[in-house]
């Protein structure tokens, strides 16, 4: 139905679109600024500190940040256990939620409390640590990739978007006598592609930017991650800025830069990927949240 | 497919149907035997990961010593506990984490509401679904990247917002060495990050609203704001309530990495939460016991403030978490 609209209807429409077009705005400044920055030449930020358009381009910081062994190895760990970590996490999160999706199956609830009750209470930091420790997992990749694989949200969501699917093609393949792994694999993985995109975007992004368990289980820096070492880098020369030391001009230069690119880079793949998978996750979590 | 499952299923046909119960209940384990082997690695992975470091909490109230282990270490009752409420420490934790959630509360939780409210009312598709992309991003950048762009930006020397100030001939603040300013930064930044992503659950809260009740309330005469006072508000108000439900029972969680990634020794006093302080004591400081404790009373709170939460919204509502 087309509803007629007075003046006063045009005004507050257009009133809307601004405050919510500034509101995106302030959301996506921060990123234009710092990619203009960063590939500008460190004199056009002292004159338009705010820029948001790169001028006088220079590829200057970023030639240093892949030619820095350092960055290259945190780079390649990073991509090793977000690989590992979302192929296993997304295999584990679909063969854990299609049994909870059976409401009829024995035992259903009793599982659902178990994974849901690890929500509301945790063992806390120190167990967990001792736990990683006598699994020898202490300071090796495998301390970041196996703890937080499978999450009780992820279970939740991918269930409940199996629960919303039509029953029917299911019903028909069991009375032909169909097991419920050929079901699964054949019938419910190609309907639920749009669920599956969202939580393998949910997993990548979470191994991606993964800190916490970096700063608590890894010390030595050949198996450091990004997000460890951006950390770094933007905490030591700001240390070092604010002792108010004799830093050359030059070379105050050039760990500003330096971190600006450093930013870009462990940003840039997630900014890359975000667009394509987007679409998917809104319809996703919809779905996936009805009954959450 | 392997064999010995279709001899199993063979198997359960043959079997006379006896009113067993051991029997009966093989018989359905076999029926649904791929459902309860796919169910395995799952429920391992809890044990070994999240009920494994509940046995762990023992360490609390044992003088731990890692060469002897969990179970050998030797007793020291409620020793840590004692402590832990005695400290001047504690207080000053449970302030923090009590206020910065407090202000995350009050300005945090109603923004998504009414930004989801105010993209309802954007007349354009094409318009509505390019800020909902933008407004998702930030969600997807660690806060490592946010911290370290606030770094930047707040930079006394290089920073944007300072070489502002400079400009209007105001003199450089260090932002985060200023205790004032500690904690509007860490909710401001908050907000930015988690606003736009916690409208989702709000927009899809409020397409399930019948079309027809505007058409309706827009033939009575209803202008915007009323049918948003009127209709909007009401139906997503079950939704509100479980969200803020949900937030009244993290009330004593803050999150490790916001607060780590942007504190210093200067503004500790307001700055210090559970996680930061549980971290430092336990893994900087080596005092297992200890940092055990004090995880374990946060744990504890916090069951009990989102049982009784609830509880509450189950009376009040009818609408629990479960």
């Amino acid at each position: 139905m087309k509803l007629r609209r007075t003046n006063v209807d045009f005004i507050v429409d257009a009133i809307i679109a601004v405050v919510v077009g500034l509101i995106a705005w302030i959301m996506l400044y921060p990123f234009l600024n710092v990619v203009a920055v960063a590939f500008s030449d460190y004199s056009e930020y002292l004159k338009r500190p705010l820029m948001i358009w790169p001028r006088n381009i220079n590829f200057e910081a970023f030639e240093y940040v892949f030619s820095n062994p350092l960055i290259l190895n945190c780079y390649k760990n990073t991509v090793i256990i977000t690989a590992l970590g979302t192929i296993g996490g997304l295999f584990l999160t679909v063969v854990t939620a299609y049994p909870l999706s059976k409401r009829h199956l024995k035992g259903q609830k009793f599982v659902m409390m178990f994974i849901v009750f690890t929500m509301l209470f945790n063992g806390g930091l120190i167990p967990k640590f001792y736990l990683i420790k006598s699994l020898g997992m202490l300071d090796t990749l495998w301390a970041l990739i196996i703890p937080g694989m499978l999450t009780s949200f992820n279970i939740i969501l991918m269930k409940n978007f199996f629960e919303g699917l039509p029953k029917g093609l299911e019903e028909a393949a069991k009375i032909d006598g169909a097991k419920d792994i050929y079901i699964l694999y054949k019938i419910i993985i190609p309907l639920s592609m749009p669920i599956i995109a969202t939580i393998a975007l949910f997993i990548a992004v979470s191994y991606w930017n993964s800190f916490f368990n970096a700063v608590v289980y890894i010390r030595s820096t050949s198996k450091w991650t990004l997000q460890l070492l951006l950390r770094e880098i933007i905490m030591t020369s700001n240390a070092a800025l604010l002792q108010g030391t004799n830093f050359a001009e030059e070379k105050l230069i050039q760990t500003q830069s330096v971190k600006y690119a450093t930013l870009i880079v462990v940003i840039l793949p997630i900014l890359c990927l975000y667009p394509f998978l987007q679409k998917y996750f809104v319809k996703g979590v919809t779905l996936g949240a009805v009954k959450g | 497919m392997s064999k010995s499952s279709i001899c199993s299923n063979q198997l359960a046909l043959y079997t006379k149907p006896k009113s067993n119960a051991l029997q009966s209940a093989v018989q359905y384990i076999k029926k649904n035997f791929w459902l309860y082997l796919l169910l395995i690695p799952g429920v391992a992975y809890f044990l070994i990961f999240h009920y494994a470091p509940m046995y762990g909490i023992l360490i609390a109230f044992k003088d731990f010593d890692v060469v002897k282990g969990v179970w050998n270490s030797s007793w020291i009752g409620l020793d840590n506990f004692t402590y832990l409420f005695k400290s001047k420490d504690f207080f000053n934790i449970l302030s923090n984490s009590i206020i910065i959630s407090f202000y995350r509360l009050f300005f945090g939780f109603p923004a998504p509401i009414i930004l989801a409210i105010l993209l309802n009312e954007v007349r354009s598709n094409t318009y509505k679904r390019t800020i909902q992309t933008i407004l998702y991003l930030p969600h997807f950048i660690s806060w490592v990247v946010i911290t370290g762009i606030i770094y930047v930006f707040l930079s006394p020397s290089t920073g944007v917002v300072n070489l502002m100030i400079n400009e209007f001939g105001g003199k450089s603040i260090a932002f985060l060495q200023e205790p004032k300013y500690f904690r509007s930064i860490i909710v401001l930044s908050g907000i930015w990050k988690e606003t736009g992503w916690g409208t989702i659950v709000y927009l899809s809260a409020i397409t399930s609203i019948d079309v027809e009740q505007y058409e309706a309330a827009f033939i009575d005469g209803a202008n915007r704001l009323q049918t948003i006072l009127y209709i909007t508000l009401p139906s997503i108000m079950s939704t509100i309530v479980v969200l803020l439900i949900l937030r009244m029972g993290n009330i004593l969680r803050n999150g490790f990495e916001q607060i780590f990634l942007l504190y210093n020794p200067m503004v500790y006093n307001v700055a210090d939460v559970f996680e930061t302080y549980s971290y430092r004591v336990g893994i900087l400081e080596g005092r297992f016991s200890y940092s055990t404790a004090v995880g374990i009373f946060q744990s504890v709170v916090g069951l009990i403030f989102i049982m009784s939460s609830n509880y509450l919204s189950r009376k009040v509502n009818d609408a629990g978490l479960w």
